[in-house]
């Protein structure tokens, strides 16, 4: 069967992983390609490359670097931040990423979605929504979770599945950083609306918050987070570990 | 040196630097000719079976894998590359493969539960279909790898070498003689991956 998901999401800037890491054993905490391989050495699953660099240069270092990674971490890759056309499509696929999270760049111009899926195929196009309840109800924003759109963020999401996005990922605003758990309410309804993978985003704060995931929305097929596997609170081998005694499949790590 | 076919569908980066990492010499090549001068030869390919074979055909590397597969050369198809190694596929009306395993490429939503999701995306573990082929030699059966599709080869028991599980049994890898097909990608799939591809590398040609 197919298994659970963990994945951790690095987000670089200026050619370095941003948040503070703290591994022993690794040389360079802030390198990705260190970053990218410890985490691909302890089992990670897949690896989440957010772009938050601003300039051209920076995009540029973003770029070479993702090549680096890509020639020597042998999982899949899903890269995001700045996509806003399908040149940026093609400037990240040909370094190696697997898949392309878009966010902002879709919420500009929705046809991007569909684009890039009739080009590139609907796996390789990830819907990446950052949601916040405004009044009761869920709210899509832009710009890295700062400017509300007004857009109802359900029908957004079917909107873009229709047009050929394969994946969402789900970042509750509400829930992300307060590591008091998954938003499980904002999850299920996403599910409930779309037939393609889940990835569920904001709020993990320890090993119990994946199990809660797991076993209350079987459907949701992976979970991501950042700071918690940078820091070391949640190390990914007991995290595995873990999931498999409460019977959560996850994929073993075979040795070199 | 290994001939990977570039014939314009999808990026080459990670299969070619995955052979890098095993130290094992791979050429990107669009040119028929060079088919000749490899040991062994990978057919690549993402997207939709009706443009690929075309593409394939265009490219006038369909007649030259033909060639190189009947003097004994191994080959290995990944992905739709594998799928292309069939007799035909049903995906958007009927388009003929290569006709080196017998077979038929179907949607999965024909065999998988309603509640399933398609695509079959992510990591499964493979269950050995008879003997271990020699394709896995280097790794053990329940070994998980990625994949990523929504059709699936069909009416190859015969030549099915892995299954995987998700509802129902999906074919995960073929075999026949000097040619293997994974419908996962090997090249994404962590150090089993790098193992299968390390064994492809181990036929004698």
């Amino acid at each position: 069967m197919i298994t659970k998901r963990i994945i951790p999401c690095l987000d670089v800037r200026d050619g370095r992983v941003v948040k503070g890491v703290n591994f022993e054993g690794l040389r360079d905490v802030s390198s990705p390609v260190d970053l990218a391989r410890y985490y691909s050495d302890v089992g990670a699953d897949e690896l989440v490359f957010y772009d938050i660099t601003a300039s051209a240069e920076g995009r540029r270092l973003f770029t070479d670097i993702l090549c680096e990674v890509a020639s020597t971490i042998f999982i899949p890759l899903t890269v995001g931040g700045g996509i806003n056309s399908l040149d940026d499509f093609d400037r990240v696929l040909k370094c190696g990423a697997d898949k392309v999270s878009v966010n902002s760049g879709a919420i500009r111009r929705p046809e991007l979605v569909y684009e890039a899926a009739k080009r590139y195929g609907d796996q390789c196009v990830v819907l990446s929504a950052d949601i916040k309840r405004v009044g009761g109800v869920f709210h899509v924003f832009a710009k890295g979770g700062r400017e509300d759109t007004g857009m109802e963020a359900i029908s957004w999401i079917r909107r873009c599945v229709d047009s050929g996005a394969g994946e969402i990922v789900v970042n509750s605003i509400d829930t992300d950083g307060v590591k008091g758990g998954f938003d499980l309410p904002m999850l299920k309804a996403v599910c409930d609306a779309v037939g393609v993978p889940v990835i569920a985003s904001g709020g993990a704060g320890n090993i119990d918050h994946f199990i809660e995931l797991f076993h209350s929305l079987p459907q949701v097929d992976a979970g991501l987070a950042a700071s918690i596997f940078h820091f070391g609170e949640v190390l990914i081998p007991d995290l595995k570990a873990r999931l498999r005694e409460e019977h959560i499949l996850v994929r073993e790590v075979a040795p070199c | 040196m290994i001939a990977i076919i570039d014939y314009g569908v999808g990026n080459l980066f990670s299969l070619k630097s995955s052979f890098a990492a095993i130290g094992a010499e791979a050429r990107v090549t669009s040119h028929p000719e060079d088919l000749a001068a490899a040991d062994r030869i990978i057919l690549p390919g993402v997207g939709a079976f009706g443009d690929a074979a075309e593409k394939l055909c265009r490219a006038g590397m369909d007649q030259a894998v033909l060639e190189q597969v009947s003097a004994g050369k191994p080959l290995l198809g990944i992905c739709l590359g594998m799928q292309l190694l069939l007799e035909e596929s049903l995906e958007y009306g009927t388009h003929a493969g290569l006709g080196l395993i017998p077979g038929q490429v179907r949607p999965i939503s024909e065999v998988i539960p309603a509640d399933y999701k398609i695509p079959h995306i992510g990591w499964n573990a493979l269950q050995f279909c008879g003997e271990p082929s020699r394709l896995f030699s280097r790794i053990s059966e329940g070994d998980a790898v990625y994949f990523v599709h929504s059709f699936q080869a069909t009416g190859c028991a015969a030549h099915t070498i892995a299954c995987a599980e998700y509802g129902a049994p999906l074919t995960a890898a073929v075999a026949k003689e000097n040619v293997f097909g994974c419908q996962f990608h090997p090249e994404k799939s962590g150090n089993v991956g790098l193992n299968i591809l390390r064994a492809f590398c181990d036929l004698e040609v």
